[in-house]
């Protein structure tokens, strides 16, 4: 399992690979890459993500825990930026490992339901209009009670 | 103790951490403290149901004891991912 709350960007493929390799007795990886997306009506020129240093570590890795052992997950892998980024560059990825897919698949969205309303980082999108703070999503907090 | 702010929270305030002496008992005291001090405060806390507290750096409730709390931190809803 490795956790990874990181300033600088990340290469997806090396990761990926990385991750992959040396599990001989998984037979499904999936993985998930968020990526900052351009606003069609209103450009974006960056958005910034602050987050709470340590807090976010120890929230990521207990997200993490309980994925690994409500799945049966053989390995997970969660990396998450902070910082300034333009529209196009990657913020996160997480990765999952399993036999089978179902649970590589349920333990990577798992991740991503945690992820995004427990894991202590915000969003400020900033416009040729200014900068606003991206608000939290009742969806998103509904999306938890699947599990 | 100290304080955290996060996001809005920091910018309504001001700062992004500060000490503060205190024998408020749970979260919901420290805050009623904090909103009698200044505009600024009572602005930033005013809605709590806009707001997520950790104290020592795990998420509780607005009624959690914070005796022997070393860190208190007020943020928005989480938007990771």
């Amino acid at each position: 399992m490795r956790i990874s709350v990181q300033e600088a960007p990340f290469d997806l493929g090396r990761e990926s690979a990385a991750f992959a390799a040396g599990h001989r007795d998984m037979g499904a990886i999936v993985t998930f890459t968020g990526i900052v997306r351009d606003l069609p009506d209103d450009p974006l020129d960056a958005m910034e993500i602050e987050h709470y240093p340590g807090m976010t570590e120890a929230a990521l890795t207990e997200i993490a825990t309980q994925a690994m052992a409500r799945f049966s997950l053989g390995d997970a892998l969660i990396i998450h930026r902070y910082g300034r980024l333009t529209p196009g560059e990657m913020i996160m990825m997480v990765a999952t490992a399993a036999p089978h897919r179902k649970d590589a698949f349920d333990g990577a969205e798992f991740l991503m339901d945690y992820l995004k309303s427990r894991a202590p980082f915000w969003k400020r999108e900033i416009t040729a209009k200014g900068a606003a703070w991206v608000a939290s999503k009742d969806a998103d907090e509904d999306a938890l009670k699947r599990w | 103790m100290d304080v955290l702010y996060f996001a809005w929270v920091r910018e309504r305030i001001g700062l992004p951490r500060e000490q503060v002496e205190t024998e408020a008992s749970t979260v919901a005291d420290l805050v009623a403290e904090l909103r009698g001090r200044e505009d600024r405060y009572d602005l930033a806390f005013s809605d709590l149901s806009a707001l997520r507290v950790a104290v020592d750096q795990k998420l509780v409730d607005f009624d959690a004891p914070i005796a022997g709390a070393r860190e208190v931190a007020f943020f928005p809803p989480m938007t990771g991912g």
